[in-house]
């Protein structure tokens, strides 16, 4: 037991799970305005943003975040020399975070779309009765209600995110969870198994609360009708 | 509320006049942005013929990216299989009337579905590295973990449609004088899986998209293939590309027939069919299931 806790000395856990919130923070703040835009094109009277819309949905839903993390790296780091910030190591995970806003805009465009999907049919029916045109209609009357009818479907989108924060291993960011476990586990193979422990027992912690918290938010939220 | 034709009228002749010219600007606008990346990968090379003819050489099919497809295809088929079993299993624990039976299955779904996959496959690809138990650990731990998260998630599926049945399925069971386990597995678990079936498919899509994980651990699959012929051709981006190509298209089948599924049995069951596509990543109840 006392070889168990001289590792937590050695390795800094709390800080690889703070990059892991860090990753799923940004990536949360920047997917939902993409998925946001995405849901606003795939409900606009406009047939060519429709397209757009529902063509980078099923591309990126149909993707596995693996490849577009591993793209960041390889490809427009490795062979098109991108970079989003001259330090190398922030550059990894700015990429990580590119990546994980593109594959999850693509479900949270989705979860806004179920959201404006409870929103009844009278409401836009009312908004084009007083004279909205599309757009203010959406914003002052559709997607307020939408986004309170998404609040579940979105937290499940966050949790997921928050689970495939560890992805961005694939995209060289080391000092996440995942990678430092693997680190952890090379340097003391004799405790795998309470060092498995440790790091899922962190994610049930992280993942738990934001479960919990969106249920209760989205039945405290939801539009009575 | 259908999405569609909701939010704006039937167009009149001045409405239809601003959406031809929006159309018209957001397909200039679209066919803009394709020219600029075009024209970015142009000015960088590569477009040139040598980053794509490898693609169009038998050798390259033949011992990169088939082999890779096909241990894709392997391990996430293994999973599939091994994932129902597990959902069944654990599905009807969570449904038991038997406490310490409900609880202990509960616990089980509850921390496999919170733990993210990855973190199960390194675990695994170590702890059966180092134990010797088996040939071929990346593989195993591939299928073990897509295992362990799938069927978490599909034994959710499972009581979620039981739930979702109507009581007296349940009740007409028991008063022919079957047990209720009886009950749970020749009449309420067949329906809730027909019921299921649309969010059972989506979740094979999700088992085929996390079989990528293994490239992290070097599972000789698709994805890692794909990495080391780009390294040899000296063309990452494009067999990058041409891998997340082949994903695309059989996960977009496999989410069509999905849709059609849930469309087909929304005629038949009576337990409610849900398409749970929209979080086909984390496939959770809406109602969170976490909070228990």
């Amino acid at each position: 037991m006392d070889n168990f806790l001289t590792l937590f000395e050695t390795y800094n856990v709390p800080a690889a799970f703070w990059v892991n919130i860090q990753l799923t923070f940004w990536a949360a703040v920047w997917s939902l305005v993409l998925g946001t835009l995405l849901a606003l094109m795939r409900i606009s009277p406009i047939p060519s943003l429709q397209w757009l819309g529902a063509a980078y949905v099923n591309i990126f839903r149909n993707t596995p975040l693996t490849i577009i993390i591993a793209f960041g790296v390889l490809g427009l780091f490795g062979q098109l020399q991108v970079s989003l910030t001259d330090d190398f190591n922030l550059n990894f995970f700015r990429l990580a975070i590119l990546g994980l806003t593109i594959y999850h805009a693509a479900f949270v465009c989705e979860a806004i779309r179920s959201g404006v999907n409870t929103v009844p049919l009278g409401q836009a029916e009312a908004a084009r009765a007083i004279g909205l045109s599309f757009l203010p209609a959406a914003r002052l009357i559709i997607l307020p209600q939408a986004f309170r009818g998404a609040i579940a479907p979105l937290g499940n989108v966050l949790i997921a995110l928050i689970k495939n924060s560890t992805v961005a291993a694939a995209g060289s960011v080391a000092a996440e969870a995942s990678s430092l476990m693997k680190t952890m586990i090379e340097f003391r193979g004799d405790l795998v198994i309470p060092i498995f422990f440790t790091f899922a027992i962190g994610f049930v912690i992280l993942v738990i609360p934001v479960g919990l918290l969106t249920t209760w938010a989205s039945r405290r939220l939801a539009v009575a009708r | 509320m259908s999405a569609q034709n909701v939010l704006f009228d039937a167009p009149g002749p001045k409405s239809r006049r601003n959406i031809l010219i929006g159309n018209i600007i957001g397909a200039l606008l679209i066919a803009g942005l394709i020219a600029y990346v075009v024209f970015l990968l142009g000015g960088k090379g590569q477009l040139a013929a040598g980053k794509w003819t490898p693609f169009l050489e038998g050798r390259t099919w033949e011992f990169f990216l088939l082999p890779g497809l096909l241990s894709t295809l392997r391990a996430a088929a293994i999973a599939v299989v091994t994932s129902v079993l597990f959902g069944l299993i654990f599905g009807l624990g969570r449904l038991s009337h038997v406490k310490p039976i409900r609880w202990f299955a509960g616990l089980v779904v509850e921390f496999f579905r919170a733990v993210p996959v990855l973190l199960m496959m390194i675990f695994l690809w170590l702890a059966l590295g180092r134990s010797n138990l088996v040939e071929d650990a990346p593989f195993w731990a591939v299928v073990i973990a897509l295992t362990l998260y799938n069927g978490s998630v599909i034994a959710e599926l499972i009581r979620s449609g039981v739930h979702g049945l109507p009581k007296g399925q349940r009740e007409a069971g028991l008063a022919i004088g079957m047990t209720q386990m009886q009950s749970l597995r020749t009449i309420e678990v067949p329906q809730a899986l027909i019921a299921m079936l649309p969010a059972l498919v989506s979740q094979f899509v999700v088992i085929l998209k996390d079989s990528a994980l293994g490239y992290i651990i070097g599972f000789p699959e698709l994805l890692q293939n794909a990495r080391r012929l780009g390294v040899g051709e000296g063309n990452l981006l494009q067999s990058l590309l041409i891998a997340a190509v082949i994903f695309i298209i059989i996960n977009f089948a496999l989410s069509s027939l999905a849709t059609k599924l849930s469309t087909l049995l929304s005629f038949r069951s009576k337990g409610r069919a849900r398409d749970e596509t929209i979080d086909g990543i984390a496939a959770a109840e809406p109602e969170g299931t976490l909070s228990r």
